[in-house]
């Protein structure tokens, strides 16, 4: 225990955002945010729609550019690898739309993504075969598909896909996973079963995760990131984010405004 | 496992047994048909590169007569020299009054040159301009039309070029292949067999280069090119790689074509040709290699009993086919096979066999897409 604390309080940043800036035509989608999260972390962003999240998490994975600003991660700047190379450093970003291979079975998904050579040359051999097999199956175990091993991916129902997607995030062993709204279209105790996972899982990876859903947010149990306007609002505990009144006017207070409109 | 073993057993029995059944074609079909049918054989080999590069890569090459011209071509040359005298020019360059044979045609008087660029050639090529497109991160659509341009193209250099390429007419009138006379019915006989085994051979290459990871990566890349760029995948590198075994196959195909027929010209490797090629794989079902082949054959016989009876109908049936196939069967022959199997199974065989496992025999036809082209 002794040493993990150590090495905890050893370790660097495992990313890190220095005045990040993503600008489309002009408008700033992610105005100079500044933003790190250690090893082992679970982080929730949340903050009302167009607050900059995704886009936030586009730039760190590197499907947009960013107009300013560096992303570090593990103190190396990553802010202008191509894609497939940033996630060889070990990111893996899980989608708000479930993208998952709708062809291929559950197992293979896994073994796809659990191969630790992506090379073409890599892909005529089945060297580290049976280590990938055995993470495969452990991994089935955890996000609770052994049963559907051999079905075809597109089969799954909604919140199993969602699992399946969590699960192939975590087969490639990324230190830093990214998951876009991982609970969407999730019913309650579905949602608090994935809540559950990610914590069981914090130990070996660090979670980068949005949501909306506060109760969601709360399951979680990590510290939590405010985005407004692609600023950055408020940085804390749940308990401090949610009573503050600064988000409460822009985020919770809005919430509360639709449930007016709407009632 | 015992299953699977038998299947094994029997699919291999299956696939023997048609080996045999077509080696022995010249034994009990006409000559003339015998020469079609080596003619298309080698053309099959061309459509399970195709196969691999359309069906499971999700590449569409309008374009593969290119490179199944620069195998036939890089042939034809060391023929052409072969039947020469020392120091005699070929009757082409005679006509258009070159006075010596150019550098890079005298190196293929060697026949291991002329065999090795025959496959080298157009495989080279199609990795180049499968790695000028794909790592650009364009393709689809535009790859298609790159390939059909490329094709108009290169049949409009060989007719242009007409010192260097022999021009419209191509390159013809070859003597002997190793020493063995083309013409002799016995090297006909020898060369139909060399066609069935390089087939054989071919399709068994593709079927393990599909079984291994690459396979299902290909695969994984023509359904989420973006999922797998997210997992770490760089796709472009597996396109290249399937794009030039693809083109190694089309340049064995010409090669062998072009010691069938024994000519070889740009009427054979244009636009409309490669867009044939796709027709054949389209018929027999894209993503299945055995249809590759008989798509190839079915589409070629019916080629010539159509055409040799009603020489202007060809063309109306073969527009005919591509839109039945892609508006009824977008899986083709292999798509009605496999959804007749799903739905009935090997019932036919099933008086001769121990009863099976009644899982494996229902009338569910789950992920079946014929008739209608969706995914259940």
């Amino acid at each position: 225990m002794a040493v993990w604390e150590a090495k905890l309080e050893m370790s660097e940043d495992l990313l890190r955002i220095e005045n990040l800036t993503v600008s489309f035509d002009g408008f700033k989608a992610v105005d100079n945010v500044n933003f790190s999260m250690r090893a082992g972390e679970v982080r929730v962003l949340i903050g009302p729609n167009g607050a900059g999240k995704s886009t936030l998490l586009d730039a760190i994975i590197g499907r947009v550019r960013p107009s300013a600003g560096k992303v570090l991660f593990k103190g190396e700047d990553i802010t202008r690898l191509e894609e497939f190379k940033i996630v060889r450093k070990g990111i893996c970003r899980k989608f708000q739309a479930p993208g998952i291979l709708e062809g291929l079975t559950v197992r293979e998904n896994l073994v796809l993504a659990a191969r630790p050579n992506r090379d073409w040359w890599a892909s005529f051999t089945r060297r580290e075969r049976s280590r990938i097999d055995k993470d495969v199956e452990e991994i089935l175990e955890i996000i609770g598909l052994v049963g559907k091993r051999d079905a075809r991916a597109g089969q799954l129902s909604h919140g199993q896909k969602q699992w399946l997607e969590i699960g192939i995030v975590v087969a490639s062993n990324a230190e830093l996973l990214l998951l876009d709204e991982p609970a969407a279209g999730m019913s309650h105790a579905e949602a608090a079963q994935t809540a559950e996972l990610v914590r069981r899982l914090s130990a070996w990876h660090g979670f980068l995760v949005i949501d909306h859903d506060m109760a969601f947010v709360e399951q979680l149990g990590g510290s939590v990131t405010v985005l407004h306007q692609g600023r950055l609002l408020k940085e804390g505990s749940f308990e401090e984010v949610r009573t503050d009144p600064e988000v409460a006017a822009i985020y919770l207070g809005r919430a509360q405004e639709l449930r007016c409109a709407y009632s | 496992m015992q299953s699977r073993l038998d299947l094994l057993r029997s699919k291999a029995l299956r696939y023997g047994i048609t080996l045999l059944v077509f080696a022995a074609a010249p034994y009990f079909l006409s000559s003339y048909d015998v020469s079609l049918l080596g003619r298309f054989l080698a053309m099959s080999i061309l459509a399970l590169g195709l196969s691999l590069v359309w069906g499971w890569g999700g590449i569409l090459s309008l374009g593969q007569g290119v490179f199944f011209g620069l195998g036939g071509y890089a042939i034809a040359m060391h023929l052409k020299l072969a039947a020469l005298a020392p120091g005699d020019l070929p009757d082409f360059m005679v006509w258009t009054g070159m006075d010596h044979l150019p550098g890079w045609w005298s190196v293929f008087h060697n026949t291991k040159f002329a065999l090795v660029a025959a496959i080298a050639a157009p495989s080279l090529a199609a990795a180049g301009l499968a790695w000028l497109v794909f790592h650009r991160r364009v393709g689809g659509v535009y790859f298609a039309l790159i390939t059909q341009a490329l094709a108009l193209a290169f049949g409009t250099l060989l007719i242009s070029q007409q010192s260097y390429t022999g021009g419209f007419n191509g390159l013809t009138d070859f003597g002997a292949l190793f020493g063995f006379p083309l013409a002799d019915p016995r090297t006909e006989r020898l060369l139909y067999w060399l066609t069935l085994a390089l087939l054989a051979l071919v399709f068994a290459a593709l079927q393990w280069v599909l079984s291994t990871d690459f396979g299902k990566i290909l695969m994984a890349i023509r359904d989420g090119e973006n999922r797998m760029r997210f997992l770490g995948y760089n796709p472009a590198p597996y396109k290249v790689v399937a794009f030039a075994i693809g083109g190694a196959c089309a340049g064995v195909a010409g090669a062998l074509f072009t010691l069938h027929v024994g000519v070889i010209s740009p009427a054979m490797v244009g636009v409309v040709p490669s867009i044939e090629m796709v027709i054949w794989v389209a018929v027999g079902g894209r993503s299945s290699l055995l249809g590759a082949i008989i798509g190839t054959l079915l589409v070629n016989f019916g080629k010539d009993r159509i055409s040799s009876a009603l020489p202007e109908l060809w063309l109306f049936v073969m527009g005919l086919l591509f839109v039945v196939v892609v508006m009824i069967l977008p899986r083709g022959l292999s798509g009605i096979g496999e959804h007749w199997q799903r739905l009935h199974g090997w019932r036919f065989l099933a008086k001769f066999r121990k009863p099976s496992d009644p899982k494996q025999g229902g009338r569910t036809c789950v992920g079946c897409t014929w008739p209608y082209g969706r995914r259940s």
